[in-house]
């Protein structure tokens, strides 16, 4: 197999673009594809300071990088959920990129914010794992960035995340989320910062390649919890999917984005108010995460 | 051929001379969920792994909160 570029011999094939790459011109491509997404939505200005949320995984590690090395300036954003030894592997990960990089890293410990670490909010709750910590991440993320005066925030999410959640909203008809569904979330309080989604036209396989030849260290191993998670049954299907249909995924969340999603957009904004505990952005009086600590709270005193 | 496989780690031996497509056949994963390195590098589908080699068939998927 060669690269569709220069003809030498090709590490990757990418069937959904019906095209292989050799290890350089791969870089080039992955690069072209973050800049084209970040230009298409005007995710942010040159001269803005952007809050990279890290995992310690390929995905955010990958963003990163390549934000880097287009010469943004960025802070790295860890949330420690406090899931035992994957917790501890993961922020030993993202503070030996930040220190080779030379860039700086913010820590905040989800225990501290919320009064317990994912694990035992999981308890608490009674909910799937994920939903707290999605939670406590979506919030924190903008609290963080507000505290340093950041008016966006990156994410790593990749085409096969977009992907995935999008079925999950389509198999439940969730039209709020389908409205919510997009590359670039603008500011629409002033509580609020932007979220952006700079690695949405990249594949998962392309974004652990990307890492792999750019010999990112990332954390391989899954997370304990993520085990049974239904955004990865909707991505295992997905990649069946795929692999009988190359760009299957592609033109399902690109159709989506292009030709449906403008249908779900509301046509009246949703009110938003200031929590009466944190001041942080909710639709009612007391936020999610408010009521999430409270939750902790009684159960753990 | 020595197949190192993740999540969790293991090791499985695999007659060589053949094509990594054919490999990911046998172990019945989907190529677009792996990574394919052999030593320092990756490698496609259509290359022809031999019987002293040692290949990683690295998953790509990550997952849970989004």
């Amino acid at each position: 197999m060669k690269c569709r570029k220069c003809g030498e011999p090709a590490i990757l094939e990418l069937r959904r673009h019906n095209a292989a790459f050799c290890a350089p011109d791969f870089v080039d491509f992955f690069r072209n594809q973050v800049r084209e997404a970040i230009r298409k939505h005007r995710m942010f200005a040159r001269d803005e300071h952007v809050l990279v949320a890290v995992s310690g995984g390929k995905d955010s590690l990958a963003l990163w990088d390549v934000l880097i090395d287009e010469g943004y300036r960025t802070t790295g954003l860890y949330l420690d959920l406090g899931i035992f030894d994957y917790s501890v592997e993961s922020k030993a990960k993202c503070e030996a990129f930040a220190a080779r990089r030379g860039v700086p890293l913010l820590v905040t410990r989800v225990a501290e914010a919320v009064g317990a670490p994912v694990p035992v909010i999981k308890n608490v709750t009674r909910r799937p794992p994920c939903s707290g910590c999605g939670l406590s991440k979506r919030y924190l993320m903008n609290r963080v960035a507000l505290e340093h005066e950041m008016a966006v925030v990156a994410t790593g999410h990749n085409l096969d995340d977009e992907a995935a959640t999008l079925l999950g909203s389509v198999l439940h008809w969730q039209t709020d989320a389908l409205s919510r569904q997009s590359p670039a979330l603008p500011s629409t309080h002033r509580k609020l910062v932007r979220r952006v989604k700079p690695l949405y036209r990249l594949s998962e396989r392309e974004t652990a390649a990307y890492a792999f030849l750019r010999r990112i260290d990332y954390i391989v191993e899954e997370c304990p919890f993520a085990k049974g998670a239904t955004s990865i049954a909707h991505k295992e299907i997905l990649s069946r999917m795929e692999d009988a249909s190359p760009g299957a995924k592609h033109n399902f969340l690109f159709g989506f984005l292009e030709k449906a999603r403008p249908a779900f957009e509301r046509a009246e904004a949703v009110t938003l108010n200031e929590c009466a505990r944190c001041g942080q952005v909710t639709t009612g009086t007391v936020c999610a995460f408010c009521k999430l600590a409270d939750q902790v709270k009684r159960a753990t005193v | 051929m020595k197949v190192i496989l993740r999540n969790p780690r293991r090791e499985v031996e695999l007659a060589g001379g053949r094509r990594v497509k054919d490999v990911l056949r046998e172990l019945d994963i989907i190529p677009e969920t792996v990574l394919v390195i052999r030593g320092d590098d990756l490698v496609t589908a259509d290359q022809v792994v031999q019987d002293h080699e040692t290949i990683e068939l690295r998953p790509v998927m990550s997952g849970g909160a989004v």
